[in-house]
């Protein structure tokens, strides 16, 4: 019954029970509890990605203060760490987008109670990617360098490179991101700052909510500019990623020099991004008790779309053997062999297990449902996505065109202390968050409560009629959606 | 416009617990001929749109930040590849306009957000520190479970018992009024 299409559509996207008043006091009081009402498990995350927090500094201060040659990697391993770790990173930001925004003009209301999850996780994916492109400068400080403005030494960038498209291509995407988020936590800031016992919360979120009172004229536009918004991030977020990975198809390196990576670096993005979700957001589920609000609907939902990209990077795979093959290029040709059976070739195998095979587990509808199933799946693509890009850049760099060219490459204890560093930093961050910011969109989970988006009757374009006041769960979510088929 | 009222306050505000009732309250004060009216909800009411009337005009201006976006790329592509910096790339042509699109493309998008979001902010009269309805005690569960309706002082249909006695028909909660 519950395969059935029509009984899904209707499942609950949020617990039985709720109103729009305890709706608000559920999710307002993770921020305004207490600081001793904080669960157990927050404080034993936090204390773990303080230690890579200081791993992090450390390995920065070092790094500035003598140079990147710190760093493993070297001719003719040029790019290793610092560029597998942006691309992982910006992809892991990219599914908070697309959870906001793709998903947003696509209707789908079990967004909703993840699409602030995803957009923080954006937030800080996109901070850690940033740090590796600017300390890989070595003189970070003269990082502004990248950006077009007049100088005395009268040079401009090179547009025709995809280095300076990728400039162009993260700086906007982290502007974006950071303008769509915020935008989205002004209401519920508002709440916050209405809800708070505390004189200093309520001047920080006053002056954080600046002076929103859900007036209907500001919805209005407010709606306006969320549904505008999603619809420049949905190319643009496209257009990120095969910008990154014009970084490697305009290069000539075999195992770089291919038409497929635009495409399938979105799906791994994607892919990646999904898997991050879960990884916070089960662990954050079980500390605040918020199963009401992410369900077992939603869990099965984000399991689905893992299994679809999984699938689509899996093909990407194929094909990429497939042309090294059928290029006929001896170059080509033997950049594929050195992946299978390379010095590096137990990492492609690996690959090949956490990103292709594993996540097919999902298939069997159970194992969606199942969070300790989920969460393994989920590590298993975040290490799977990594070791994609590893083999991308490390694998193809180290064995090109001439043999006497070719070498080693292994990390320092300073790109693992840069890396974890950077994890640690992300969880860190997430953590904080949590804390101080509402991790769930209360204004859009309010309208998942019956009729809270009134039954609209009288009304001449009310096109789904009865079906509202019938009390089916979501009832109220078309309000916000109509928008997107107006505009 | 109208003679100023006598009265010192902001308007009167009407609270109701149900969304149904705040549309119900906007359509029938639209239908009185009032027009300095305002309902207030924890969550955007597509029906309020409707009932009050609202209409807005961002997307036009977000139409405009676009396309100045995309002549700002590509006229600085174009005037630093060509005009003020030209450099032989490979031999291709100074004003290599498909590589020139990319920058383009993100150029218009950046222009574009920021009007949305900026156009939003300014449209709504945002940030605005201070407001009448913040001494309205009430008013703070505008962001958490209840409706509020306001219709100003200034409206010249205004008048302070006629007023509250219109509202008092559609049995809100509380009515309350609004000191300036």
């Amino acid at each position: 019954m519950k395969d059935h299409p029509k009984t899904e559509a209707r499942e609950a996207l949020i617990g039985p029970g709720h109103t729009i008043a305890s709706i608000t006091d559920k999710i307002s009081e993770i921020v305004l509890a207490p600081l001793a009402k904080t669960p157990l498990g927050w404080h034993a995350v936090m204390g773990i990605a303080s230690v890579g927090v200081i791993a992090l500094v450390t390995t920065i201060v070092h790094l500035v203060t003598t140079g990147i040659g710190i760093w493993g990697n070297n001719i003719p391993v040029g790019w290793a760490f610092d560029i597998i770790n942006f691309v992982w990173w910006i992809g892991i930001g990219h599914a908070g987008t697309l959870i906001s925004a793709v998903l947003l003009l696509l209707r789908q209301q079990w967004r909703t109670s993840i699409n602030r999850f995803a957009e923080t996780m954006t937030i800080f994916a996109v901070a850690c990617a940033g740090m590796y492109p600017l300390l890989h400068t070595g003189r970070p400080w003269l990082a502004y360098w990248l950006l077009p403005y007049p100088n005395t030494m009268g040079m401009w960038p090179q547009f025709r490179s995809p280095l300076i498209w990728d400039v162009f291509a993260v700086s906007t995407y982290a502007t974006v991101s950071i303008l769509f988020w915020y935008t989205g936590l002004i209401p519920d800031i508002a709440t916050l700052r209405d809800q708070t016992r505390s004189k200093i919360a309520r001047f920080l979120y006053g002056t954080l909510a600046m002076g929103w009172r859900g007036a209907a004229s500001h919805w209005n536009r407010y709606e306006t500019a969320t549904v505008l918004l999603a619809g420049l991030s949905t190319p643009l977020v496209l257009s990120v990623h095969s910008v990154v990975s014009f970084d490697f198809a305009a290069g000539i390196v075999p195992g770089w020099h291919t038409t497929v990576f635009p495409p399938y670096f979105v799906a791994g993005a994607i892919f990646a991004g999904f898997a991050m979700v879960l990884t916070l957001a089960l662990p954050i589920r079980a500390f605040y008790g918020l199963k009401d609000f992410i369900t077992e609907k939603h869990l099965d939902n984000m399991g689905k779309v893992l299994l679809a990209t999984g699938l689509i990077v899996t093909y990407g795979y194929a094909m990429e053997a497939f042309t090294c093959w059928y290029s006929g290029s001896a170059y080509e040709g033997y950049a594929l062999q050195n992946r299978l059976s390379g010095p590096y070739g137990l990492f492609y195998w690996a690959l090949i297990l956490t990103n292709c095979t594993v996540p097919n587990i999902l298939w069997w509808a159970p194992a969606r449902r199942n969070i300790w199933i989920l969460f393994a799946v989920s590590m298993s693509v975040n290490i799977g996505m990594w070791l994609e890009r590893f083999v991308i850049i490390v694998v193809s760099l180290h064995r090109d065109f001439l043999p006497s060219s070719w070498g080693m490459y292994s990390p320092t204890m300073w790109d693992w202390g840069m890396f974890l560093g950077t994890i640690g930093f992300f969880v860190a961050a997430f953590f904080l968050f949590l804390r101080l910011m509402p991790i769930i969109a209360m204004f859009e989970i309010r309208l998942l409560v019956p009729k809270s988006g009134v039954t609209g009757k009288e009304l001449p374009h009310d096109h789904d009629g009865g079906a509202h006041s019938s009390g089916a769960q979501g009832a109220g979510a078309p309000a916000m959606h109509d928008h997107a088929s107006r505009s | 416009m109208a003679a100023p009222k006598t009265t010192a306050i902001h308007g009167l505000l009407a609270e109701f617990d149900k969304p149904e009732a705040l549309v119900e309250m906007a359509r029938q004060a639209r239908a009185e001929g009032f027009t300095k009216i305002e309902a207030y909800s924890p969550m955007p009411i597509h029906d309020l749109d409707e009932a009050l009337g609202l209409k807005n005009k961002l997307p036009l201006f977000v139409l405009f930040g676009g396309l100045a976006g995309m002549a700002v790329g590509m006229g600085l592509e174009y005037w630093t590849s060509v005009i003020e910096y030209p450099t032989n790339i490979g031999g291709r042509p100074h004003f290599s306009w498909p590589a020139f699109i990319v920058p383009m493309f993100e150029t218009t998008i950046l222009f574009a957000a920021l009007t949305a979001v900026f156009g939003m902010l300014i449209m709504n009269g945002l940030p605005q520190p201070y407001h009448p309805l913040f001494h309205v005690k009430r008013f703070a569960e505008a962001t958490r479970s209840r409706f509020f309706f306001l219709i100003e002082a200034e409206d010249p249909r205004f008048d302070l018992a006629g007023t509250r006695e219109f509202l008092a028909r559609r049995k809100p909660l509380s009515i309350e009024e609004v000191p300036n």
